[in-house]
């Protein structure tokens, strides 16, 4: 099955049973090869990545004091994170308050990505009729990628602070009397700097699925008498859908773990999920840290899987 | 022949337009700050013109110790780029042949890419500290620490760098006629003289594009690098830990230099990717013009 999927994703990759290859006799074997060729890749991964989340599962367990680990069974990383949950209710305890929060910064930041991404990819792969302008665009779109995050986020500070570019102009127009506060260090200013940051992830995949759409079945459909949104919605968006979970994924998933943003541009003021792990870190309570990454990871998987629900990913990827 | 183009061409060109000077614009504002003259301050109007902050930056007396974080950026972001590229072009020649675990490495590479930085960080610092511990209780009683920038930092920028680079691989051999290889060994060729001379060649503008990812996304990495790295800090850690505190340009200047080895390192890559692909169409084979 999984073989399946890859032969999906990229096609053309595994070439059939290689009937020119098989004649020649080659002294040491074929997986082998492939062993020495993927291995090394394997082993950063099981030694960087899925060594350390069984890690992060097993720590959660542990008891700990003000100072250090204690390995010993306890749900206190859990008790601790959910405490007053159950006594407050109605009210939302911390942690529901906080999940909530990361909840609604994700779903704002997700609707604009969406909305501004597919327009971008949009006019990339069906307006730029010419190759050459196709990349250099793309690479226009793609440049800020490689630079920094931070950097890019503090670019907003005199532009939208107290004494900004933005204050000071509405100032001077006459609209306001006093600079506006929520500019910066708010929510406003967080879904502005994910929205700016991470637009990238959704522009790509749905790029890459509609290049991959057949010109000649939009002309068939203004043929058969589509309008221009009929065409939109019954054949373009169902054929680019796979780009658009692909990207959401993306995008939903940066920005539930995000801590760095949110710190950063909400003045360290917003909770959230990511937050959260970083303050119990910082207080070496690191059974707490990790019982809430598991509470993190698991919520973000149950998105991820609703998310390929709605389009079968591993038929339509 | 030539249609005139529809209105949607010009109202989606101005939406481009502005997603393009929102994603430029604030940079450049801040590009400009950096040269505010000495009495500057954090926003527009610009105070003079000079490059008092840059060079204050680069006599030491700022707010960091720039240089240190600078080499270990920079040693960092070079071993990152290297084993990146290595290792993506190794595991994306073993992805055209079926193998086994092909497919756990496959979702290995997605999962490292999809899950919050945030826990694999966490789960590297678990790690290496358990690790520590290990060592302490056993061998060593005076043992420090395992995690630093090249063991614990390397780890963490490779789970988020590799699987841009195995992505790469994919899209490069997707596109790669596999009758040039069969030709080569037709007449003769080993398979490492087949690698070196036939494939090394026309995928070496792509591997180049590796090596920008790998060095640009370790030179600017943050999440993962916040609870893995150790006792030291990189540049972005630094100009991170600035935010809250810094009421003068420094932060601009610093954010200026950042981005001006980026930029070097893009132009560098991209002008490489240029000539190689220029050449390749000058000299090249009439590989994949169907002229068969």
């Amino acid at each position: 099955m999984s073989e399946e999927v890859l032969q999906q994703v990229t096609p053309g990759l595994i070439p059939g049973s290689g009937t020119a290859r098989a004649a020649k006799p080659t002294r040491l074997s074929a997986s082998f090869i492939s062993w020495l060729q993927a291995g090394p890749m394997m082993l950063v991964f099981l030694a960087f990545f899925l060594i350390p989340l069984v890690f992060v599962v097993i720590v959660s367990f542990w008891d700990y004091n003000e100072y250090q680990l204690l390995p010993a069974f306890s749900g206190r990383g859990y008790t601790d994170t959910f405490e007053g949950c159950i006594a407050q209710l109605p009210d939302l305890c911390t942690i529901g308050k906080t999940y909530l929060m990361t909840l609604k910064l994700c779903f704002m930041v997700w609707a604009i990505t969406l909305f501004v991404g597919f327009w971008v990819a949009y006019f990339l792969a069906f307006h730029v009729k010419s190759k050459t302008w196709q990349m250099g665009l793309s690479l226009l779109c793609t440049i800020p990628f490689w630079t920094s995050n931070v950097i890019r986020m503090i670019a907003w500070i005199p532009l939208l602070g107290r004494n900004g570019l933005v204050n000071s102009g509405l100032m001077k127009t006459g609209l306001i009397n006093h600079p506006v506060e929520w500019l910066l260090f708010s929510e406003f200013s967080v879904v502005l700097a994910l929205v700016h940051l991470f637009t990238f992830f959704m522009v790509v995949p749905i790029f890459n699925s509609m290049v991959r759409i057949d010109k000649s079945l939009i002309e068939a459909a203004y043929d058969a008498g589509a309008t221009g949104f009929q065409t939109l919605v019954n054949v373009i968006i169902p054929l680019a859908k796979p780009g658009i979970v692909i990207g959401s994924i993306f995008v939903i998933t940066i920005v539930m773990g995000d801590f760095i943003t949110i710190g950063v541009m909400g003045g360290q003021q917003i909770a959230a999920a990511g937050k959260i792990i970083e303050t119990r870190v910082n207080a070496l309570q690191f059974p707490a840290a990790a019982a809430n990454a598991v509470i993190l990871l698991a919520i973000t998987f149950l998105i991820i899987t609703m998310m390929s629900r709605i389009v079968d990913i591993k038929k339509e990827l | 022949m030539k249609e005139g183009r529809p209105r949607s061409f010009y109202v989606l060109a101005i939406f481009f337009a502005a997603y393009v000077l929102f994603l430029y614009g604030p940079m450049i504002a801040i590009y400009v700050l950096s040269f505010q003259g000495p009495q500057g301050g954090l926003t527009f109007p610009m105070n003079g013109v000079s490059t008092f902050w840059i060079a204050k930056l680069f006599q030491g007396t700022g707010i960091v110790d720039l240089g240190a974080a600078f080499r270990r950026s920079l040693l960092l972001g070079i071993v990152v780029m290297i084993v990146t590229v290595v290792l993506s072009v190794a595991a994306g020649m073993a992805f055209r042949r079926k193998f086994k675990a092909q497919s756990i490495l496959f979702y290995s590479a997605i999962a490292s890419l999809i899950v919050p930085s945030i826990i694999t960080s966490l789960g590297i610092s678990l790690e290496f500290r358990i690790i520590d511990d290990l060592i302490k209780a056993h061998w060593n009683e005076n043992f420090e620490t395992s995690m630093g920038l090249l063991t614990s930092g390397l780890g963490a920028h490779l789970t988020w760098t590799l699987p841009f680079g195995l992505l790469i691989m994919f899209a490069i051999f997707n596109r790669f006629d596999p009758r040039l290889e069969e030709a080569a060994r037709d007449l003769g060729a080993t398979p490492w003289q087949t690698f070196r001379h036939v494939v090394l060649p026309i995928i070496l503008p792509s591997v180049i594009g590796i090596g920008l990812f790998g060095f640009t996304l370790s030179w600017d990495e943050l999440a993962r690098s916040s609870q893995a790295i150790g006792a030291v800090n990189t540049l972005p850690l630094d100009l991170q830990g600035l935010t809250t505190t810094v009421t003068n340009p420094d932060i601009y200047a610093l954010g200026t230099v950042i981005s001006a080895v980026s930029f070097t390192v893009i132009t560098l890559a991209l002008g490489t990717i240029h000539v190689l692909n220029k050449r390749q169409a000058a000299k090249g084979s009439d590989a994949g013009k169907g002229l068969v």
